[in-house]
């Protein structure tokens, strides 16, 4: 295994059109199923509820009839820290290394077995993509036998966020080695269960070291400035605090780029 | 604040120094006392010492020869299973643990893949006898109590292991193939693993590379043959 992103190795990422987006949670609700995450009888206090994939409501701040609506998936960025050298603020803040940084895939990872519930990480992180089991999950008679066997319940005490769907890419690959291909694996093969969810197909999902992938083509990654998209619609969270996410959002409207991260007076246009 | 420390400092040196001078000559006396004792009673040290030895031993001992048996429960297997008259029969283990289509490991079969040589009663053993009455007529699986189970957060490709880096069966299950009875299965009473990933040596000492299933075990080979003992998601879920 090399020890940088920019080889040989895959770097999943994922791509979401703001403008496609209408906000119907469907990505969320696809999330929680797949990847057995765990609810309560009461959902209220959303302080205390786990969503690894959660829409965000934006609005530009404008009174009728200028009013606009953006929503916003964020799911974990899967940050490849300062210089894309995998340093991912969660990663370097773990005492326990329960959470690292797999040059491979790019994927950021959670164990939760060996996590031991400091938080760290959750203080560490700039999107607030980690999520705290304060209960052991409790799910509803009968529910149990619709746990999905691929990926494993988390327990009380421990932190757990978005892992790329990283099941669906071992069982890609699973399938790869039966086919021997190795490690050759198609876009198609490997795709997270927010992606295929989307009924607006707002969010694509694929390699970004790959250009023949269609998240390549629509950001168009700078690989010497740590995947800065090329595609002036497409923007990154926070971009300036060099995480270097592989979430990527495009938007046609400038008000939700700008909403992308904290500008002063005069910063915004002296970005642009 | 530092002025009234080194006062009180001073102050409390002034104070046990008055003390001190008294307790210094006690000691001393006492201590000529014990040097006395000391070389009249060598005998009650060296009773000491062997009591201590013999303790230890006793406590050693049942640590790590009663331990191991209070620490796991012992499971009979449903019925016995002879793996070397099959492997005779049907070839290799490939025809009865065989891959899905989708490169998953499909591991223990099925009644439904027996049933293909077992329509009906085959041997006159017991075994036999109680497989086809107990599980077949009743078309209920039969519960094997799986050796080499890992726990729920383990991701473990056969394909890779198998198909990518064209290992045997051995390497990691020991001579299975080759056994004609199958031994309790052992289960950890706090953790529910089975024995067979700690090893059956209850020191952990390994002298076969299928004597255990640890982390470790996985991490070792893997730095030896990859290089890495690679990210944590190789092998986690």
């Amino acid at each position: 295994m090399t020890q940088d992103n920019h080889g040989k190795a895959y770097k999943f990422g994922m791509v979401i059109d703001l403008d496609k987006c209408t906000g119907c949670g469907s990505c969320m609700v696809a999330c929680m199923s797949e990847n057995n995450v765990p609810f309560k009888e009461d959902e209220t206090n959303k302080k205390d509820s786990i969503t690894w994939m959660k829409v965000f409501k934006l609005t530009n701040g404008k009174p009728f009839p200028d009013t606009d609506i953006c929503y916003m998936p964020r799911p974990c960025m899967h940050c490849g820290g300062k210089g894309d050298h995998g340093h991912s603020p969660c990663v370097s803040v773990c005492p326990a290394t329960a959470t690292d940084y797999g040059y491979d895939t790019g994927i950021v990872s959670q164990i939760y077995t060996r996590c031991f519930g400091c938080r760290y990480c959750m203080g560490a992180c700039p999107y607030h993509a980690r999520y705290f089991n304060w209960w052991d999950p409790k799910w509803p008679d009968g529910m149990e036998e619709y746990l999905s066997p691929s990926v494993s319940p988390r327990m009380r005490g421990v932190v757990e966020k978005c892992s790329f769907c990283y099941h669906r890419y071992q069982a890609a690959r699973d399938r790869a080695y039966h086919e021997e291909r190795r490690d050759n694996i198609e876009e198609g093969e490997y795709q997270t269960a927010c992606t295929q969810a989307c009924p607006a197909g707002a969010i694509t999902f694929g390699d970004l070291n790959n250009p023949e992938h269609e998240v390549s083509k629509l950001v168009k990654p700078d690989t010497h400035q740590c995947g800065k998209p090329r595609n002036p619609k497409a923007f990154r969270l926070l971009e300036r605090l060099q995480t270097n996410p592989k979430v990527y959002y495009i938007s046609e409207r400038e008000w939700v780029r700008k909403a992308g991260d904290n500008y002063r007076d005069g910063e915004w246009e002296k970005s642009k | 604040m530092g002025f009234s420390m080194s006062e009180l400092k001073k102050k409390t040196e002034n104070s046990s120094s008055d003390t001190t001078e008294d307790e210094e000559s006690g000691e001393q006396k006492t201590g000529v006392h014990c040097c006395d004792k000391k070389d009249k009673g060598d005998s009650g040290v060296g009773m000491g010492v062997l009591f201590f030895i013999a303790s230890f031993a006793i406590c050693f001992l049942s640590g790590w020869l009663l331990f191991p048996s209070l620490l796991y429960s012992k499971k009979e297997q449903p019925f016995n299973f002879n793996h070397a008259l099959h492997v005779a029969e049907t070839g290799g283990c490939e025809s009865c643990h065989a891959f899905r289509d989708d490169g998953t490991f499909a591991g223990v079969p099925k009644n439904s893949a027996c049933i293909e040589c077992h329509e009906s009663q085959l041997g006159e053993t017991e075994d036999e006898a109680i497989f086809m009455t107990e599980y077949v007529e009743k078309g209920i699986e039969v519960p094997w109590h799986i050796y080499s189970k890992q726990p729920d957060c383990v991701f473990f490709s056969h394909a890779a292991h198998v198909t990518g880096a064209k290992m045997d069966c051995v390497t990691c299950h020991g001579h299975i193939g080759e056994s004609t009875t199958m031994k309790p299965y052992q289960e950890n009473r706090i953790t529910g693993y089975s024995r067979d990933i700690w090893g059956e040596n209850i020191w952990g000492v390994k002298k076969n590379s299928w004597d255990r299933m640890k982390m470790d075990d996985c991490a070792e080979c893997h730095q030896e043959e990859t290089g890495s003992k690679g990210a944590c998601f190789q092998c986690h879920k």
